[in-house]
């Protein structure tokens, strides 16, 4: 065991993704000298050389494309799109092509490319910079869409979604870079809970708390609240969005007979709609409330100053717990 | 610096400016550039490059009574490019990978397609029959330019391998104007990779005509971006191949990308669908009858007493024969199980998809209980 940042981990991760096979490839603006912008690839141009460790021109459809023909020569490439709200350039090219030509080929055409983006808000960032496009992505078949919220899960996750014969949407959230956690850098992939598996980080009886990445500290910070008032928030980390694991989540509605959804991406046809409706389809007889999602407004992501207002925080978790257990919330004052 | 002040007042040149080895009407002209590229082409393999063109016309037919027949969906019609199409395919080798947009079919068949992967897409029984790894052509795109992006990607995958191979990339005049072939062509120049850029410059992007897409012609851009460039006259087999050879030349012995802007036409509509007495008018039909890039190679084979009747009945039945395997495999054809349209989506395991592989496994199997209870 070591103790790393999430930064940390995911660059010992590529390193190790780098070093175990020599077709897999990295590709990006600024990932080479520079290490990336977030210094996720430090070093490693320098380890494996400018034709490993790609700097490419500022073309984000290009740095996609030219992955997918590495691609058809057996290449496993990993690119870095610098930012989420850099993603949509390319855009065709992950969602007709990566995502496709498994299918489009009848299954001949391997596409295991992983896409890495600096991912959602809550660092203060400028615009296009703090965007969640995860529902975009997780609404195109044949793209695996995964974010984790623990140094360990990151590094883990990294080498899983790099080791994936399928595409990997990998969002990395940008708030959990410089948090510090236990890494097992050596612990054999095999006995790692696969890709595609939700987690239950903290059990609970009362009220089921579902949401990923940046707002896995802030939901445990909420049960940790809840519990001062005698209120027990079972909070669950999705860790993979496409496919999400219905199985762990719907196991733990049933204990608790109620559910909230929190993402800090827009509400409107969010990944909280599709997982309350598959909750509602397959377990609508343990429910006790009708569930709450709790998420970003349906706006732009606002200016930075404006940010913690959208983002959904502790209080506004809390808040919707209230509703699903009955009591005065937001959502009970305003109804219609 | 200033490199001109000058504006450029001409939408595109001529389409007679172009590099050129066979006259419309079938004399063979020097030329110092492209000559060498073909010193080999005797006239047997003159006779081939008709007998592969000829071909291609007839399954191109084919495929058009197909669809007026109801049993293809639709068609990309590429009668006129057949040169284009063969001279550039006949260029490439075994270990060479096409990427294509959908209308290249004398690609395809050059590179091993069978008569089932000609139709099968455009009946509607499956995506993609073709087998990238066995013809050495990428699945055909719709999306315009897309697939250029991933020629520059292969070709810096063979970079890699250290390999004595290019890739190609297939695209039209109307997908100069799409993002990704600019990005293609940022990506080729600044990697020096092994790519060949063939713009099939047929005239019209479905009805806009290239004049509403570009000021100066085509190949002019390559430049621009590092890439040398040349203009051929697409109808010109004989160009077509001595260009493509030369670029695939530069690439494998690693002196980088080039574009080739091949001016064609095309002689039909852009699918099937499409009405081009719409937008296109008999004057410009008439002109470019006159350059038919079969009639050309005939007139010069005839020219040298290369052409006979026996020749004639021979390209004829390599015809018959493969149109009618084209035919049969279309009406053989068999839609494929409804449950086979959820295979494939992933190469691992979906549990929402399987999910739903077996829901629909279950509804299927509803009816199938009916059709015993009835019996």
């Amino acid at each position: 065991m070591t103790t790393l940042t999430m930064g940390k981990a995911l660059n010992a991760a590529l390193d190790r993704a780098l070093a175990d096979d020599p077709k897999t490839l990295l590709m990006g603006e600024d990932i080479g000298r520079l290490g990336g912008v977030f210094r996720i690839t430090d070093g490693l141009q320098a380890r494996y050389g400018a034709d490993r460790v790609v700097d490419t021109p500022l073309a984000e459809a290009g740095i996609v494309g030219t992955a997918v023909g590495l691609a058809y020569r057996g290449y496993r490439p990993v690119v870095e799109i610098q930012f989420d709200g850099f993603v949509y350039p390319a855009f065709d090219q992950i969602v007709c092509q990566v995502a496709k030509l498994h299918y489009r080929s009848n299954g001949r055409v391997r596409m295991p490319l992983t896409i890495r983006m600096p991912w959602a808000g809550g660092v203060g960032a400028a615009e296009h910079h703090s965007e969640s496009p995860e529902a975009y992505f997780a609404h195109t078949a044949g793209l695996r869409v995964v974010v984790p919220s623990t140094p360990q899960d990151a590094y883990t996750m990294m080498r899983q979604a790099v080791a994936s014969d399928d595409p990997v949407v990998f969002f990395e959230p940008k708030r959990l870079y410089h948090v510090a956690g236990e890494v097992d850098l050596d612990a054999p992939l095999a006995d790692a809970a696969p890709l595609g598996v939700a987690r239950v980080v903290r059990p609970g009886t009362d009220v089921t708390v579902v949401t990923y990445g940046g707002l896995v500290p802030v939901a445990l910070d909420t049960a940790a609240a809840a519990d001062a008032e005698g209120v027990s928030l079972e909070v669950i980390d999705l860790r993979s969005l496409s496919p999400f694991d219905l199985d762990t989540v719907a196991a733990s509605v049933r204990r608790t007979g109620r559910l909230v959804v929190a993402h800090e991406a827009a509400g409107e046809a969010g990944l909280g709609a599709e997982i309350v409706a598959r909750v509602v389809e397959t377990c609508f007889d343990a429910l006790r409330a009708g569930p709450v999602r709790v998420t970003g407004y349906d706006i732009p992501y606002p200016p930075a100053r404006l940010e913690a207002h959208h983002v959904p925080d502790l209080d506004r978790i809390l808040d919707g717990v209230d509703h699903v257990l009955g009591r005065p919330s937001s959502f009970s004052a305003v109804t219609r | 610096m200033v490199y001109t002040l000058a504006p450029v007042t001409a939408p595109v040149d001529s389409v007679e400016d172009v590099a050129r080895l066979l006259s419309p009407d079938g004399t063979r002209l020097p030329d110092r550039h492209l000559d060498a590229w073909v010193a080999d082409v005797d006239p047997p393999a003159l006779r081939g490059l008709y007998r592969d063109m000829a071909v291609l016309r007839r399954v191109d037919a084919e495929g058009v009574a197909l669809q007026r027949q109801g049993q293809l969906g639709l068609w990309p019609p590429c009668r006129g490019q057949e040169a284009t199409q063969i001279g550039s395919a006949r260029a490439m080798r075994r270990e060479d990978f096409a990427f294509t947009s959908y209308r290249e079919l004398g690609v395809f068949l050059t590179r091993g397609a069978t008569p089932a992967d000609v139709v099968l897409t455009w009946r509607g029984e499956t995506h993609s029959s073709m087998d990238p790894a066995q013809v050495g052509v990428a699945i055909p795109q719709i999306i315009i330019g897309a697939q250029t992006v991933h020629a520059v990607g292969y070709a810096m995958g063979i970079q890699r391998d250290g390999a004595e191979a290019a890739s190609m990339a297939y695209f039209g005049d109307g997908a100069m104007s799409e993002g990704d072939v600019g990005e293609a062509m940022v990506f080729a120049a600044t990697f020096a990779a092994p790519v060949v850029f063939l713009c099939t410059n047929n005239q019209w992007a479905i009805s806009e005509p290239v004049s509403l897409q570009s000021r100066i012609p085509l190949s002019r851009r390559a430049p621009g971006y590092g890439i040398p460039s040349i203009r051929v006259d697409g109808n010109d087999v004989l160009a077509c191949l001595a260009a493509t050879r030369w670029a695939l030349d530069r690439a494998r012995t690693g002196a980088g990308p080039a574009f080739i802007e091949a001016v064609t036409y095309r002689m039909g509509p852009h699918t099937t669908s499409d009405d081009p007495t719409r937008y296109r008018d008999a004057a410009e039909l008439a002109f470019w009858e006159q350059r038919d890039p079969l009639a050309r190679v005939e007139a010069h084979l005839r020219a040298i007493g290369e052409f006979d009747d026996v020749f004639r009945d021979e390209v004829a039945a390599a015809a018959d024969e493969l149109c009618g395997a084209v035919r049969t495999a279309c009406l053989d054809a068999r839609t494929p199980e409804p449950l086979t349209m959820l295979d494939d989506v992933y190469a691992e395991p979906h549990p929402a998809l399987d999910l739903q592989r077996e829901r629909l496994g279950a509804y299927l199997a509803s009816f199938a209980d009916d059709g015993e209870a009835r019996a």
